[in-house]
């Protein structure tokens, strides 16, 4: 899969955001002197590859009402965490989860998975429905929530 | 926030379609105007309830790194490192977190060579030593919150 110097360019288009025009497709395609036919056609393949995840709308979790936002980690056997994973992924709430390397001792978590709740009751609530499925697999985890953000940006590629 | 705000944001967390008037298309969907859809989307966005609107691009599908990676910033020393960590244009975004490693962060590079460069110069800047905790695997990434 490459990109060539057309997909870079609706990238660099795009990823502030998508114009709010009736047609914003056609917008893009006249700031960057294509057809909108182009960068549908090549929007439609991006989002078809993976490259595009989605095209949609991202909340703020606080505004929406999520103020806990945890991330849960866990000490897995490495044999098991490919299946475990999966599953814990597929749980409605959590919104990232990704096999990641322990630092032993002081780091024995390999299983990262992000949930957020309302409420601390929802989140334990959570947290405990990751421990059920991961049962006997289960070696240790903990939960870090975030105090504070100190920094917010969005990811800019300038490749 | 009313119904009508919980529904826009609801329906378009979960895709937008690529097509000569999508915004109609959505808003028919929704029972709305084209127009209003649009009014109402700019103000989620002015308001901060949206944080953005358009393609979530796969940074690594796309050429680029990313890496998570932690430090454990001394209380007296915490604003400090904040501020080295900060300055680093790679670092895309920085959390504080209630645990022994107090800081958090995401570094996003168009090269893996960047992400190490980067990790060591933080290592020196800070003289704190670096956890990179890059994926392994990623078993989901997706995000929705109802509204």
């Amino acid at each position: 899969m490459t990109l060539d110097e057309t997909d870079r360019a609706i990238m660099h288009a795009t990823q502030a955001g998508l114009p709010l025009t009736p047609q914003p497709y056609q917008r893009i395609a006249e700031q960057l002197g294509l057809t909108a036919e182009i960068v549908m056609t090549r929007m439609t393949a991006m989002q078809e590859q993976g490259i595009i995840r989605r095209i949609g709308a991202v909340p703020n979790h606080y505004k929406l009402g999520y103020r806990f936002n945890g991330m849960t980690v866990w000490n897995v056997p490495d044999e098991v965490i490919d299946d475990l994973g999966q599953q814990v992924g597929k749980l409605e709430f959590v919104s990232h989860c990704y096999h990641r390397p322990r630092h032993l001792p002081e780091w024995p978590y390999n299983l990262f998975a992000m949930v957020h709740g309302k409420t601390q009751t929802d989140v334990d609530q959570q947290i405990r429905q990751i421990s059920d499925l991961l049962g006997d697999a289960n070696l240790g985890c903990e939960v870090l929530y975030s105090t504070k953000i100190l920094k917010k940006t969005g990811f800019r590629s300038r490749g | 926030m009313d119904e009508i705000d919980r529904r826009i944001i609801n329906a378009l967390q979960v895709g937008f379609p690529i097509c000569d008037a999508p915004y109609q298309r959505v808003a028919g969907q929704l029972g709305l105007t084209e127009p209003a859809l649009l009014e109402r989307l700019q103000a989620l966005l002015d308001n901060g309830t949206l944080s953005r609107f358009g393609p979530l691009y796969h940074a690594e599908l796309m050429g680029g790194a990313l890496t998570l990676a932690a430090v454990k910033a001394p209380p007296e020393h915490f604003d400090e490192v904040t501020d080295i960590i900060n300055a680093f244009p790679e670092v895309a975004h920085n959390y504080a977190r209630n645990h022994a490693l107090t800081m958090w962060f995401v570094i996003a590079t168009e090269t893996p060579e960047q992400i190490r460069q980067t990790l060591s110069a933080i290592e020196q800047q800070t003289g704190l030593t670096v956890y990179n905790m890059p994926k392994i695997n990623e078993y989901f990434v997706g995000l929705k919150l109802e509204a």
